[in-house]
């Protein structure tokens, strides 16, 4: 889901949006309620309508932002109470009004306000986080007025602490919801605690409802969790790193900004079908970006373009019955050298695809 | 390249309408377009926010004719990169548009007439100030092959002293000459270029020289560069008046309401940053594109139906307009956007607010030349100026129902 911070992609139509195979983006809430403001939304008949856009939207809480962008926030029971960027007043955002925010904005996918924990956090703090995450999680059903509308997801917490998590899970599972969200990492935990969390979550929520790894991510992060059996994920890096010159190919990243493609006449990804690559040069590319708008924008449209791709290759392969064989060609594509990361070993094993052929000189630990 | 008048003197003055048509010239698909005609502004040969298939909503072909300036790119890529590739259109993506290159715009290539010298001109740019000679100039153009390219000029403000003016126009000769003598095209797709400042023996002495040259038309600099708009129109009649009639007039740096005085001068193209520094703004462009069907002008329903050229819309009272920026328009903004959402991009400084604004901007200013086309055809051109005129002086001294 490409991240539509503020009721918008940085630099893409929504006509645009739909030719790359966008079905579902994310709004966040924190900023929309600023501005233009939850109840000008509602009276314009919600997200979908004043920003035209005829597919999928899914709105965060809002609690991650206040507590990333606000210095002074501060959780109690009652919720995230913090400064108003506006005039500087106590404010205080509770389960109750996210979701009445939510509510206005309209999106398909609601989320619970949970109480997020950085993961390089240890100690009581994230018991505490996750035992309130699940009262907070009853208080946001008993808030939610669209239940027929508005799908409202919890989200699982509990720090890198498996036994944590697997109360937060239970406990999520018992209130049967449409669907579950994995919370709390891409937040600088090392990629080896990561994985675990995502694989023994997966391996406890229900087969039947999706799954959605909040803040990944990058390629590969995709690819193992999809092979560890998650479904969704939202990320600001295609477009953020598009906005910094880089270029995501199969083979990783392509800085454009480097001297290098000055007078490389290929187009960014031969493979690619989209319509930056088929038109324009890495040479032109490379004076275009960082320097003009246009740059930005036609970055943002072929990492879009090659994460929508990703996704629907997942997709299919999965269907055809030949995922290990797609992501096999995945690895090796983007380590050429066979210098796949123990976690993606380690986390593959567990997925049960084999990946040996991909790793020249480490085999997966047992 | 081929251009021919196909209505002179149109409702009297020397307004004129043309038909353009440009095939080859390393791209450029056969299109007949219709005069005076819009080049629209590029960076680096594109739009500074209309993405290529965003473009191509657009009228076409209209939408199809750019102004390219070379200077843009010189800093990357080479003129060997670019021939490589196979020149601008393909560099670009434009195949089937006109390119013309001219060297200076208003915004990235600035003409530095201090640092101009006589080996070449000097253009600010957003790497410096370049000096660039007749033979670097020709040595892009000849990778570049755009359709149309103007000679590289001395182009000075109009309070230099009238020896400076002089020279410039010696030199913009000069190099008209040396551009011409490395042109593998012998002139077919050149404009010689026409400085002289305010000036007007100057000017008339510079384009009475460069008629004599083997070139397809003329490329009319050093406007919009200090010279006020009562001086504007003498000098730009001057210069048309020395040049032949059957050729292709270009002038650069004409905004509105000054491209009517170009008009009325016989000028056939024009380009200008006006859609640029509009957008930069927050401004869309809201005038009603009826003014010559209006026969029947009642002067008080007029003013009181006064209608600003132009909506900011930055301006809080569209913060809950469900309107789009003007009924009934077909661009693309306004067939899917509405003003609060512009308001609210606007407010949160997304680039999505200037992609929408250009398209809009593009396509009623676009507009706004197809109408002064249709003017000319009817004979009406010179009441159509003097309307447009009146309407916008009338809304300036009346009470404006509207915010700028």
């Amino acid at each position: 889901m490409p991240v539509g911070t503020q009721g918008t992609i940085k630099g893409l139509t929504n006509n645009q949006l739909e030719e790359i195979g966008c079905q579902i983006i994310l709004g966040n809430t924190y900023h929309l309620a600023l501005r233009p403001g939850a109840d000008l939304i509602d009276e314009f008949g919600g997200l979908h309508k004043f920003m035209n856009w005829k597919r999928a939207l899914l709105t965060d809480s809002g609690g991650f932002q206040m507590v990333s962008l606000l210095h002074l926030a501060d959780i109690t029971e009652k919720g995230v109470t913090f400064q108003s960027p506006v005039d500087g007043k106590p404010m205080l955002l509770t389960p109750e009004e996210s979701i009445q925010i939510q509510n206005k904005i309209g999106a398909d996918i609601i989320m619970a306000l949970d109480d997020v924990v950085k993961t390089t956090i240890t100690g009581p703090r994230i018991e505490e986080a996750m035992y309130r995450t699940l009262r907070w999680m009853d208080r946001c059903i008993a808030a939610h007025q669209k239940p027929d509308t508005q799908n409202l997801f919890g989200i699982v917490q509990g720090g890198l602490d498996p036994v944590l998590r697997d109360i937060c899970v239970r406990g999520l599972v018992e209130r049967n919801l449409p669907g579950y969200a994995i919370g709390g990492l891409a937040g600088g935990e090392d990629k080896d605690s990561f994985w675990r969390v995502v694989a023994q979550c997966t391996a406890a929520l229900p087969e039947d409802k999706p799954r959605y790894v909040m803040g990944v991510g990058y390629p590969l992060d995709i690819v193992v969790c999809s092979a560890l059996g998650a479904d969704m994920y939202d990320c600001v890096y295609p477009t953020r790193t598009a906005r910094f010159g880089s270029a995501l190919i199969p083979e990783g990243v392509l800085k454009l900004k480097n001297r290098a493609m000055a007078n490389d006449e290929r187009p960014i990804d031969p493979t690619c079908p989209c319509m930056v690559c088929k038109t324009y040069t890495r040479a032109y590319l490379h004076c275009l970006v960082t320097k003009d708008a246009m740059g930005s924008q036609l970055l943002s449209y072929h990492n879009l373009s090659y994460m929508m791709k990703l996704s629907r290759d997942l997709h299919t392969s999965i269907v055809e019955g030949r995922f290990p064989e797609f992501v096999r060609g995945f690895l090796r594509t983007q380590f050429p050298k066979g210098d796949v990361p123990e976690w993606v070993c380690n986390a593959m094993e567990v997925a049960g695809i084999d990946i040996s052929s991909c790793c020249a000189s480490f085999s997966p630990s047992h | 390249m081929r251009f021919a008048v196909t209505k002179a003197c149109g409702g009297g003055g020397k307004a004129r309408a043309g038909a353009l048509y440009v095939g080859g010239g390393g791209g450029g698909g056969a299109a007949v377009v219709e005069t005076p005609s819009l080049l629209l502004s590029t960076r680096k040969g594109l739009p500074a926010f209309v993405s290529r298939d965003l473009l191509s909503t657009l009228p076409s072909p209209d939408s199809h004719l750019l102004h390219v300036s070379p200077i843009h790119f010189i800093e990357c890529p080479s003129s060997k990169t670019i021939s490589n590739i196979g020149g601008l259109h393909q560099m670009l993506g434009l195949q089937e548009h006109i390119l013309v290159a001219a060297a200076s715009d208003s915004v990235e290539s600035l003409p530095e007439s201090e640092a101009s010298n006589k080996l070449g001109a000097s253009f600010e740019t957003p790497s410096g100030r370049r000096l660039v000679k007749p033979s670097e100039y020709m040595q892009m153009i000849t990778s570049m092959k755009p359709n149309l390219w103007a000679s590289l000029a001395d182009e000075v403000p109009a309070w230099v002293t009238e020896k400076r003016n002089r020279i410039s126009v010696d030199r913009t000769l000069r190099w008209l000459d040396d551009c011409l003598a490395v042109d593998l095209e012998a002139g077919k797709n050149t404009l010689g270029a026409v400085v002289g400042g305010s000036n007007i023996d100057e000017r008339k002495r510079c384009a009475t020289e460069a008629s004599l040259r083997n070139v397809a038309g003329f490329w009319i600099g050093g406007f919009g560069l200090g010279e006020s708009m009562e001086e504007r129109l003498a000098l730009l009649n001057a210069v048309t008046d020395c040049l032949p009639e059957e050729k292709l007039r270009y002038v650069s740096r004409l905004s509105l309401p000054e491209v009517l005085q170009g008009v009325a001068a016989g000028i056939d193209l024009f380009d200008s940053t006006y859609i640029y520094h509009l957008t930069l703004g927050g401004f869309a462009l809201v005038f009603p594109l009826d003014i010559v069907e209006r026969d029947n002008w009642d002067s008080r329903t007029d003013i009181e139906g006064a209608d600003c050229t132009k909506i900011n819309l930055r301006a809080t009272i569209y913060r809950k307009d469900t309107s789009p920026i003007v009924d009934r328009c077909g661009c693309f903004t306004c067939q899917n956007h509405t003003r609060a959402y512009i308001n609210h991009l606007l407010n949160v400084h997304e680039m999505l607010a200037q992609i929408l604004l250009e398209i809009h901007n593009t396509h009623h200013y676009l507009g706004f030349f197809r109408l002064m086309r249709e003017a000319i055809k009817g004979g009406k051109f010179e009441l159509f100026r003097q309307r447009f005129i009146k309407r916008r002086r009338a809304f300036l001294t009346a009470e404006a129902p509207c915010s700028l």
